[in-house]
């Protein structure tokens, strides 16, 4: 089975979206609302992480071959000034885009799979990644037409 | 007439029993040599130095103000008047601002209304030409008339069309705004100051009455010294005066809030306190309330907040067992990281006992300044005027037809921005013309030392109309002279919506204009034009402006329509809503248990409590609120910053009875100003004793911002907090001399310079309640600090003077 390969991924994918917040959260220290949130958002994706590893471990007897570029890769700098900001909060958007649905999926077996804790797990999960996409969604928003029509 | 209000602070008791009326007790006072008889004439006004908006007359004598005294007819006071409103007016007779500026070669120097308007114009013009409209910025006050603030709602939103107005009242009320738009859907203040008169039981949570609105505290003075006296809890980490009369203190850590707060609601479901019958009829969210709560046992919220799990129960116990419970939230929960967070819970805490809509079960959300709330009604601030929802096509066009304007040049993309926002704007050049009226940022924004870059830079044209010169004032580059209250006529609104009319008595002093004049002038210079090439606004004179106003307000939850001038003037204070349905206004909303939840009503959407997340409309509409208050909470977070090896201490801010803001006015007024003079900080005895502080010592408090140099008062502060007034700004910004080579002053002591520059993620109200600092002696002092004794400021061991002299 590749549910096994999908938690693995999942739990790899919030930890590269926890180190990505806190990337951003340091690189914007000017802007204190990105720096507050996504410091608490990085301690939220951790320990989404920490409570899907040992359902993994539970799993990793059944493990196949998994396909290559499985794996997304996270922010490794961040970008200057107004329009870097927008940018890089577009970049932990798809990250968090791609956690929030993998949740989803793994929901989907974990229901197939009749599994009662990561049926729990999930259920709590995803929905946390899915606020932090509203609230990324909402921070551009506001940002985008000050960024885009008088930034400096 | 005369009374003592420095050293009597809340005057002789007029005590009373549940039920019966608040007795009247005239206030008064004429200056020195002033009898009765020289009053040539007493004008009908209000108290503007605070939101208890206070009913008084002005004595007016040779075309200046030479006293005061209060209504007895007033709803609000009944004829009381505090310190502030006693003494405060003699400010505005002192160094006031006679004449335009504008910055020459660096410095400011006098000059006449139409050179300094052209500048204004000119640079406002090129920048809209260039730029448009997100380049502009108006940052204004919670001290104008709604008259004005409605004039520059107009301006601004429907003739520039740019999101970015807000103002100071971002960092004083703008949480009493979202908690009740969160529960509620639409701003507006349930109860009435007659709760007090009624209840049998009275919640504080970070509300130091006693020193903030002094005659709602002699309100509550009278309940308790009379019969059946209601049962009080306080939630303060210092020891007010408040908390020297609760059944139960609850001295939590300050940044704990929201666990204490979730612990309450805990126990009232833990211990069968809940109205099922109202909850299940008049709310929704229930289930998710409890949920969140499930774990905040009061054992729990003990350790975080620092106080024992028994006071938490009793407290949690004398909410659920009260039959008439008033609540009332202020500062130390608005000014913190989960602002909106805690105060919601504490809206559900009524809601879960259906304790609110009639004679003593009653939510005060406090506001800080007199006007704050019409800055909030008017749209000024996070919301479309009219308290109309930026993100419902249909409010957009019912106020697009209003000013005559196509909806798209209204701003309704996003919420109207926020003051944090705004300045970073500015910071950043993209906003090039900032309006800041009526304010002094440069005390009391967060972190000044940013705030002085930001407007002293060249990156931003800054405009600043002002009463006095300010520390504002002196990085402006056009300075315009204000007339103040009592220069000019309008209405304001106070805490328990009572609408006064402030009647003009004195002509400005030189050539001072109100705000009003200013910005129509402003308009008219910049050919603002509806869209049928009529000018914007269209009106002239304050009472045009009040029709105008009347108008935008018909049909919505804060209806000014059945209020005219004429009726202010005769009756003195009424409560909005008042139209033909009410026509006396409306003591007390939500009596039937239906809020403004429907659609069609809302003011917002609504957030996600936990990250300030907007509630999209079509998760609104899933939710069915339809007319039912909305139970929400979050899980609690530790503060921004927190105490650690370097900082061990918590600081936190707050305000003296004598002072009013950055003491523009109060410090001209010789009985406050005497009354507390200068800056001093306020620690615990055993902090001092491990630090070797004695009372009155110098000590240099230090945050990863910068620090700042006072005298120590040792009160009962709770161990582990710092506090300091917020009043004093630094020597060095008043007068530039006062600087190093650097341009630092040598010795900063405004408690700005110590805040955290961050925010409530849903007021984004700014966390002035805690920062981590430390604190360290450095030399003797020359007495005991200057710090108040009559209030919470007061020394551990007790002395009898009023104040070092
Ligand atoms: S309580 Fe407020 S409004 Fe009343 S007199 Fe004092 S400062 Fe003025």
């Amino acid at each position: 089975m590749h549910l096994p390969t999908y938690l693995t991924m999942l739990a790899a994918a919030e930890r590269t979206l926890a180190a990505s917040h806190l990337r951003v959260a340091g690189g914007h220290t000017d802007e204190p609302d990105v720096r507050y949130t996504c410091t608490g958002f990085a301690a939220q994706s951790t320990r989404n992480a920490d409570a899907l590893d040992p359902i993994a471990e539970r799993y990793a007897g059944r493990r196949q071959a998994e396909p290559d570029r499985l794996h997304p890769r996270g922010l490794t700098a961040v970008r200057p000034g107004p329009v870097g900001l927008l940018r890089d909060l577009q970049d932990l958007y798809q990250l968090a885009g791609l956690v929030e649905i993998t949740w989803t999926l793994v929901g989907q077996a974990a229901a197939g799979a009749r599994d009662r804790e990561l049926i729990g797990v999930a259920g709590a999960s995803g929905p946390r990644i899915g606020a932090q996409l509203a609230w990324l969604r909402m921070r551009m928003k506001a940002a985008a037409p000050q960024t885009l029509l008088v930034a400096p | 007439m005369d009374s003592d209000r420095v050293a009597d602070i809340w005057g002789a008791r007029t005590p009373h029993g549940a039920g019966a009326p608040w007795p009247d007790r005239v206030d008064g006072f004429l200056s020195g040599g002033i009898g009765e008889d020289d009053v040539e004439r007493w004008v009908r006004s209000a108290c503007l130095l605070c939101s208890n908006g206070c009913g008084l007359e002005i004595a007016v004598a040779g075309g200046r103000i030479v006293g005061v005294r209060g209504r007895a007819e007033d709803r609000v006071n009944h004829g009381r008047l505090g310190p502030k409103g006693l003494y405060g007016w003699q400010g505005e007779q002192h160094e006031r601002l006679t004449a335009p500026m504008v910055r020459e070669g660096g410095r400011l120097v006098e000059t006449d209304w139409d050179t300094a308007m052209a500048r204004v114009v000119e640079r406002s013009r090129a920048l809209l030409d260039a730029k448009g409209p997100l380049s502009h910025g108006f940052f204004t006050s919670g001290q104008l008339m709604t008259e004005e603030y409605y004039t520059l709602a107009a301006i601004g939103k429907g003739g520039i069309g740019t999101p970015h107005m807000d103002g100071n009242t971002r960092l004083c009320t703008a949480t009493a705004a979202t908690a009740f738009g969160e529960s509620f859907g639409c701003d507006g203040q349930p109860g009435s100051y007659t709760d007090i008169d009624h209840c049998d039981t009275v919640f504080l949570f970070g509300h130091n009455v006693a020193e903030t609105q002094t005659v709602l505290w002699a309100r509550v003075l009278d309940r308790l010294d009379g019969p059946n006296p209601p049962r009080l809890v306080c939630v303060d980490p210092r020891r007010t005066k408040v908390a020297e009369r609760a059944t139960v203190h609850l001295p939590i850590r300050n940044g704990t809030n929201l666990a204490l707060m979730n612990a309450l609601v805990h126990e009232l479901i833990a211990r069968g306190h809940v109205d099922a019958g109202y909850v299940g009829a008049h709310t929704i969210g229930y289930a998710g309330l409890e949920e969140l709560t499930r774990d905040a046992t009061p054992e729990w919220a003990a350790e975080i907040c620092g106080v024992p799990a028994a006071d938490i129960v009793r407290a949690a116990e004398i909410f659920g067992t009260g039959e008439r419970v008033v609540s009332t939230v202020s500062m130390g929960f608005y000014q913190s990281h989960q602002a909106t967070a805690a105060s919601c819970q504490v809206n559900n805490l009524h809601l879960l006992r259906g304790m609110l809509g009639r004679p003593g079960a009653g939510i005060l959300q406090m506001n800080g300044q007199p006007s704050a709330e019409n800055n909030r009604e008017a749209g000024c601030g996070p919301a479309l005027p009219g308290f109309r929802n930026w993100d419902n096509p249909e409010h957009v066009r019912e106020l697009a037809e209003l000013w005559n304007v196509d909806p798209i040049v209204i701003p309704h993309w996003s919420p109207p921005t926020h003051a944090n926002a705004m300045f970073r704007y500015a910071e950043q050049g993209s906003i090039g013309f900032l309006w800041i009226a009526g304010t002094n940022p440069m005390v009391s924004m967060p972190d000044t030392g940013r705030i002085r870059r930001i407007l002293s830079g060249d990156q931003c044209f800054v405009v600043v109309s002002d009463g006095y010169r300010t520390e504002t004032t002196e990085l402006a580059d056009v300075v315009l002279p204000a007339a103040l209250w009592a220069e000019k006529t309008g209405t304001a609104t106070n805490v328990d919506r009572t609408v006064h009319l402030f009647e003009k008595a004195v002509e400005p002093p030189g050539q001072a204009r109100s705000d009003l004049v200013i910005w129509l002038d402003y308009a008219r210079r910049l050919g603002l034009t509806d869209k049928d090439g009529a000018p914007l606004p269209a009106w002239n004179t304050p009472e045009e402006a009040f029709e105008a106003w009347k108008r935008c307000t018909a049909g919505r939850p804060v209806d000014y329509t059945g209020l005219t001038y004429g009726m202010l003037h005769d009756r003195g204070g009424m409560q909005w809503p008042c139209n033909t349905g009410a026509p006396d206004g409306t003591e007390r909303l939500y009596t039937d248990g239906r809020f403004p939840t429907a659609y069609d009503d809302c003011e917002t959407f609504g957030h996600h409590l936990a990250t300030g997340a907007t509630v999209s409309e079509t998760e609104f509409r899933a939710s069915r609120p339809d007319g039912r208050a909305v139970l929400k909470t979050a899980p609690y977070e530790p503060a921004y910053e927190l105490p650690d090896e370097e900082y061990p201490l918590r600081f936190t801010t707050g305000r003296t009875v004598y002072h009013w803001h950055t003491r523009t006015k109060t410090r001209r007024a010789p009985q406050l100003q005497e009354a507390a003079p200068s800056m001093w900080v306020e620690i615990s005895e055993p902090d001092a004793d491990r630090i070797g502080v004695a009372e009155g010592d110098i000590v240099r408090v230090t945050s990863r911002r910068g620090s700042i140099e006072a005298p120590a008062r040792i009160s009962r502060i709770r161990e582990g907090t710092v506090f300091a007034p917020w009043h004093y700004g630094n020597p060095g910004d008043e007068d530039p001399t006062d600087r190093d080579a650097a341009g630092r002053d040598t010795a900063d002591t405004a408690a700005n310079e110590l805040t955290i520059n961050a925010w409530d993620p849903i007021s984004k109200q700014p966390e002035f309640k805690v920062a981590a600092v430390s604190v360290v002696r450095v030399r003797a002092g020359d007495g005991p600090a200057p710090a108040p004794t009559t209030t919470a400021s007061a020394p551990v061991h007790g002395t009898s003077t009023t104040n070092r002299r």
